[in-house]
């Protein structure tokens, strides 16, 4: 085979269909439309949980076929995936440690009571 | 196919170091996405700042998301999606050498990135005007709050919490009549230990006053949504840089499907961005 050289296909990387960007773009406009619809229903702390749910189903809609992470290589999404582990890491550790702290031991953050206990 | 590229005359992009095309793009996909990977992590150092504090003070973050205009965010969401699916699409007609809708698909992305920065450039000046700034430059304006909370609502949140009932004192058991205490020497303290409120009576109280009490500290919101806006902002000026100069490119005829590495890879940094904003969003202005 001559290596497809000339118009047509390329020798390196993944085309991908256009209905397929189109779909991708549909999706992610859909799931826009869903993450400001929650907003109006009052679920306690499962509105951020929810919220951050959907912008990872975008987001990982982004990655796999705009970003062709789909027909890409493994090692460069091993790369990816090691970069949003260290983040996770990172607010999860930061996270459990700021718990581990009353607030009003620091100072200038104590809640504002009403009064003190006698 | 036993490895053509060998017994091929080197194309012009071919850089002497490798061997063959395929090699050389893959080179530069593992550099790119090393790339991506270091943004993340600064982007994340801005995250972790975020949750932090939402998660030690969310009632900073149910009161101030509401200087926020929704509606804008997420026009400017519908914006970037769009000018992702364009520049996506363009590294297809470059891949497939449809050199005229390689240009105009340029031309419409960065025409998105213009859009995105018209209307941050909107959002900004009206905190601006508004007093709505970081650290000490915050200074909500009255016309400001009106806005955002309405008049009545404020007026009736100004109230102080009502205070916690103290559980009942079990009566002390009588003493013997010889046994004598000695006088303590600590004087007693002005003021009773804080943080002994029950976390129930405490909740209760913060409730009762609702999102729209003044909350304390505001500026801070304001100080971290300017820093990942503002960031994420430097990005999409320097993405519509970058596309520039692939379109100056691309109309002298320099990318087809034997070479269009340089669309490849400004696209994946375009999506990056919008990956951001994709996360910024919901965060910043969907805060329920």
């Amino acid at each position: 085979m001559a290596h497809g050289h000339g118009e047509g296909h390329p020798i390196v990387g993944h085309v991908v269909p256009f209905r397929l960007l189109v779909s991708v773009l549909g999706a992610l406009l859909v799931l826009t439309v869903a993450t400001v619809g929650a907003t109006r229903f009052d679920l306690g702390s499962y509105n951020v949980w929810i919220a951050l749910a959907i912008a990872v189903v975008k987001a990982a809609l982004v990655v796999l076929y705009f970003m062709h992470m789909r027909w890409e290589r493994p090692f460069n999404a091993v790369i990816f995936i090691t970069a949003l582990f260290l983040v996770a890491l990172f607010i999860g550790i930061a996270l459990a440690d700021t718990h581990a702290y009353k607030p009003d031991q620091i100072p200038g953050y104590a809640p504002k009571m009403g009064t003190v206990v006698q | 196919m036993s490895h053509a590229a060998h017994d091929h005359d080197h194309p012009a992009h071919l850089q002497h170091h490798f061997e063959t095309p395929a090699q050389q793009f893959d080179s530069g996909k593992l550099g790119i996405w090393l790339f991506l990977a270091t943004e993340i992590l600064m982007f994340g150092g801005l995250f972790v700042a975020y949750a932090v504090y939402r998660a030690n003070h969310p009632e900073i973050f149910l009161y101030a998301h509401r200087f926020l205009d929704s509606t804008l965010g997420g026009i400017n969401t519908v914006v970037l999606l769009c000018s992702s699916l364009t520049m996506a699409w363009a590294v297809r007609c470059a891949q497939l050498g449809k050199q005229k809708a390689l240009k105009v698909l340029l031309a419409l992305t960065i025409l998105g990135g213009f859009g995105f920065m018209g209307i941050k450039y909107v959002e900004y000046r009206h905190k601006w005007h508004e007093g709505l700034m970081w650290g000490t430059k915050y200074a909500p304006s009255e016309h400001a709050k009106e806005a955002a909370f309405g008049h009545h609502e404020t007026k009736a949140a100004e109230k102080p919490a009502p205070a916690p009932a103290l559980p009942p004192v079990a009566p002390m058991t009588p003493l013997a009549k010889d046994v004598v205490f000695e006088q303590s020497k600590v004087a007693p303290a002005p003021q009773g230990p804080t943080g002994t409120v029950s976390k129930e009576a405490r909740g209760d109280a913060e409730h009762a006053t609702h999102t729209a009490r003044e909350a304390k500290n505001v500026q801070v919101f304001f100080g971290i949504y300017f820093l990942m806006t503002g960031l994420h902002g430097i990005h999409v000026v320097v993405g519509i840089g970058l596309i520039s100069w692939i379109l100056k490119k691309a109309a002298a005829g320099a990318y087809g499907p034997q070479y269009f590495t340089p669309v490849d890879f400004v696209g994946l940094y375009w999506h990056l961005v919008d990956l951001i904003w994709i996360f910024l969003f919901p965060l910043l202005y969907l805060i329920h």
